[in-house]
């Protein structure tokens, strides 16, 4: 049952089946969520519109907002400059944005639409922001996309005014509000004054009040935007996903950046911890390292349960660095690391983290899919299967194990709530670790075997 | 008019409410939707992928770029009594160099690697908005592969930008008549194809049990649960029973044309449309043995349901409702079973409603009730509230705008867990919006006044 895939290996250079990636305008769409009283605008088809706000409701469990410039025939034939005249047009007359956020699709790419042009075109009225990136769907993935669209926020809004700000640029990469409120928290004790683009909290995961608010209170505010230019470093994080918009960032208003990791697992978030540190000057308070410690008590207390247990890791590219090195952390293997997004510098990276723990025999794959990862673990299988939902039918046909993080969980609840960044995402990590494999070991054991105290 | 309702100017005549233009003189719709709006509608291609998706052993390949085939992999809920390849996504995954190059080669490839590991019986094509920009020649490219194969490979026109997804219903039923047209005309068989169930939560086989009770055959199942070889008996059938009438219609008309089949459009949700759904079946292909079975078994269904139903009747009566579903079609049967449950509908939309369909649906409303085509969230947040609506019955962009106005919510689109079709299904939706509007999760919620006392 659902396992339509053969262990035996054909070439494949023109099918992609069962893709860990969609396409570049839904991580447009997600990073303009994360502006405030920001309207996602997507140009193109109405479908594109439809499907994003759907795969992103999905994942968040919460209304995604976006309009359309609803093209028809016509549009595609005669471009799409009416269609997006009267979009900017109906847009602030009904929703009243502050600022409109448009993105490009497969479609107005191809027919050559010119952006710059329809906005400087367009009546926007007194006070209001219309500002675009180019999201060609054929290009990258949504991770692409999500840079892209933080790169147009720049482009358009950021401005060195010669003053400088003493705030610190921080870009989240490509992550949950769960995760982006732990990052706000960690820099607040670290004592460190800060701008993060974008801010999906307080937007995606905005709390339940008897009325359906079109713009929550989240989101990265336009003069903050604006202010970016005038920070003294960009903290990158994410090295696949921000560096783009940073180095963007250096270029136009000359703030130099630094890229980092995820800060996910042990030494990630220590860099993130000593960035922060060197930034701000202040002592790491003792908040921070009771929670390092804590975490440290718990990798002790638990390590024979995850100790050469191998793990198949899907997903976006840093996030799954990100993964990769928790569980090697954790005395894991991650024996299979994977990504729909292309680009070879996912392997360097996965290989540069195989050497530095020692690993032989560990493969990492970009622009792979799930249907070829399905097959190596019918080859040689693991233990442990940590990514998104699109996973479970692998798991289900192998009998493995599942642990969901990552983009999109569209079958579970909570998650985009809490972090996995940071210790406490470390944490976190951990306890959905154990779990997965200590409630398996209960499972499978024979009666004799069956232990009380684990 | 003001726009206290969140109303583009563009959208007023398609809405109707009684300070508007209440005067029944007909609602805009099966229009393009305005730029710019935040609308719940999907595009032509989506419309194409969930009419042909249900049918479990085709394969299908979606050509253009990753987004497409990503964002219709295995969710419509649509199910299986044995075959999986349609619950598998395959795309070309198209790039910039396709784009600039043409995706033809890609797609011969794609198709060769298909029957390098399966042996399809049919793969559909879909083409995606950029496919006609840049010039692929999708029939030439299945035709080869059929040659060379010797299966059938069908393209499906389903560009998005190409009208709207009713047009898309059009290319997936175009492609299924491709299917299943015979070189010639086959004799008649005794018995019936529904058209327009997708087997969501199971409802299909709930419909063919009744069917198979009554003693009406069920020669093919379009496309809910269907394989490829059952498809291609539905010419020989005597009569099509159309239940999504949106999607399928067309289809019916044109297997009227073509094979002679005439059809009738039935219901199955709620005990009303059910029973008069089967006894219409009963007496258009049956003897007097088949209508006197209908007969009994509705008697039979009847009895053992409304008592049921009674007792979600007492948490029910006088709730008041709102519809905001995909077809007209849809919402005129939801319309009919919240009266069932003694509810009031007070607002009503649908994404792909027609003209026919809405002039129903006035009929079937109280004269304030909110009628809106292609509504978009602020407007129907507007208008929820102004109707103090206790549920909404929408899909999956609607569920979480209900719940962050605080209202119940039943999902009567492909997120449906339990199947809502038959007599038993009229009891699972009874019983759905009874716990989506009494759950204790409202208690909880609506302690507001006790907050950190």
């Amino acid at each position: 049952m659902l396992d339509l895939t053969p262990k035996e290996q054909s070439e494949r250079s023109a099918l992609r089946i069962n893709p860990i990636k969609t396409c570049q305008p839904v991580g447009a769409m997600y990073a303009a969520l994360g502006v405030h009283a920001c309207m996602p605008h997507s140009h193109g088809s109405q479908g594109c519109c439809s499907f994003h706000r759907m795969f992103l409701s999905r994942h968040f469990k919460d209304p995604a907002i976006a309009s359309s410039s609803s093209f028809t025939e016509g549009a595609s034939v005669f471009g799409g400059g009416a269609n997006l005249k009267t979009a900017i047009k109906n847009i602030f007359d009904i929703y009243n944005p502050d600022i409109i956020a448009v993105h490009t699709t497969c479609l107005s790419e191809t027919i050559g639409d010119d952006l710059v042009g329809y906005i400087n075109d367009a009546k926007i009225p007194e006070g209001k922001i219309v500002v675009h990136t180019n999201t060609p769907s054929y290009v990258g993935s949504h991770i692409t996309g999500y840079y892209n669209m933080i790169t147009g926020f720049i482009k358009y809004l950021a401005e060195a005014t010669g003053e400088k700000n003493n705030k610190l640029a921080l870009l989240p990469g490509f992550v949950n509000p769960g995760d982006m409120r732990e990052m706000k928290r960690l820099m607040t004790i670290m004592g460190v004054e800060y701008i993060m683009l974008p801010d999906t909290s307080g937007v995606m995961d905005a709390p339940m009040t008897g009325s359906y608010n079109m713009y929550p209170k989240g989101g990265t505010t336009i003069s903050d935007i604006k202010d970016l230019g005038n920070c003294e470093l960009t903290l990158a994080l994410g090295e696949l996903t921000s560096e783009f918009p940073a180095d963007f960032l250096e270029k136009k208003c000359k703030v130099p950046y630094q890229t980092l990791p995820l800060p996910i697992g042990v030494e990630n978030t220590d860099a993130f911890i000593m960035a922060l540190n060197h930034f701000s000057k202040n002592e790491v308070p003792y908040e921070i390292d009771e929670e390092r410690g804590q975490l440290m008590d718990i990798l002790l207390d638990s390590h024979q349960y995850t100790y050469n247990k191998s793990v198949a890791i899907y997903g976006d590219p840093d996030t799954v660095l990100g993964l990769a090195q928790i569980t090697m952390e954790m005395g894991m293997i991650p024996k299979y690391l994977v990504t729909g997004t292309p680009g070879k510098i996912f392997e360097e990276k996965a290989k540069m983290l195989f050497d530095k723990f020692g690993l032989e025999g560990c493969v990492a794959k970009a622009a792979a899919d799930l249907f070829e990862l399905h097959q190596w673990i019918k080859n040689d299988s693991v233990d442990l299967l940590i990514g998104g939902t699109h996973g479970k039918y692998v798991a289900r046909a192998e009998d493995i194990p599942l642990v969901r993080v990552g983009f999109p969980i569209i079958d579970r609840y909570v998650h985009s709530y809490m972090p996995i960044v940071g210790y406490k995402g470390a944490i976190r990590l951990a306890e959905l670790i154990l779990n997965a494999l200590m409630d398996r070991q209960d499972r499978d054991c024979e009666d004799e075997d069956m232990e009380m105290v684990m | 008019m003001k726009n206290e309702h969140a109303i583009l100017p563009e959208r007023s005549q398609s809405i109707r409410f009684s300070e508007c233009s209440g005067d029944g003189s007909g609602i805009k719709c099966e229009s393009e939707s305005v730029s710019g709006a935040v609308s719940q509608r999907a595009c032509v291609f989506c419309g194409a992928r969930v009419v042909l998706n249900p049918i479990t052993d085709a394969f299908h390949i979606v050509h253009g770029p990753i987004g497409c085939a990503s964002y219709t992999w295995d969710i419509r809920g649509s199910l299986s009594s044995g075959e999986d390849g349609y619950r598998n996504s395959y795309s070309t995954d198209l790039r910039e160099k396709d784009v600039i190059f043409g995706g033809e080669k890609k797609l011969a490839a794609a198709i060769d690697e298909v029957m390098a590991i399966h042996s399809p019986k049919v793969i559909f094509i879909y083409a995606t908005c950029i496919v006609g920009i840049i010039g692929d020649d999708i029939e030439a490219i299945c035709r080869n592969a059929e040659e060379k194969y010797g299966i059938r490979v069908i393209p499906v026109k389903s560009p998005g930008f190409s009208g709207t997804k009713k047009t898309g219903y059009k290319m997936a039923c175009n492609a299924i008549m491709n299917l299943i047209t015979p070189v010639e005309l086959p004799e008649k068989t005794v018995g019936v194809n529904i058209l327009g169930d997708f087997n969501l939560a199971g409802e299909m086989w709930i419909i063919k049990n009744y069917l198979r009770k009554i003693g009406v055959t069920v020669v093919a199942n379009i496309t809910g649960d269907a394989k490829v070889d059952d498809l291609r008996k539905a010419p020989t059938a005597q009569l099509n029973l159309v239940q999504c009438a949106g999607s399928m219609t067309y289809l019916a008309k044109q297997m009227e044309e073509v094979f002679d089949i005439p059809f009738i459009k039935v219901s199955f949700f709620g005990v009303l449309d059910t029973s008069e759904s089967l006894l219409r079946i009963a007496y258009a292909v049956g003897d007097t043995e088949t209508i006197q079975k209908a007969k009994a078994f509705i008697e039979e269904e009847k009895n053992r349901v409304i008592p049921l139903l009674n007792k979600y009747k007492k948490n029910l009566e006088g709730k008041k409702a709102a519809i905001y579903v995909g077809g007209g079609f849809k919402a005129i049967s939801l319309i009919r079973q919240f009266s069932e449950f003694g509810m009031k509908t007070v607002m009503v939309g649908t994404q792909t409603g027609s003209k026919e369909d809405y002039e129903m649906i006035q009929h079937l409303v109280d004269e304030d009730a909110i009628i809106l085509d292609d509504a978009n969230p602020a407007e129907l947040e507007s208008f929820m509230k102004k109707m103090g609506a206790d549920i909404l019955v929408g899909g999956v962009k609607e569920r979480p705008l209900a719940y962050k106005l605080g209202i119940a919510f039943c999902d009567h689109n492909h997120e449906r867990k339990r199947p809502l079709a038959g007599y038993e299904g009229t009891l699972n939706f009874a019983s759905e919006i009874n716990l989506s509007m009494n759950s204790p999760v409202w208690e909880t919620i609506s302690q507001g006044g006790m907050k950190y006392v």
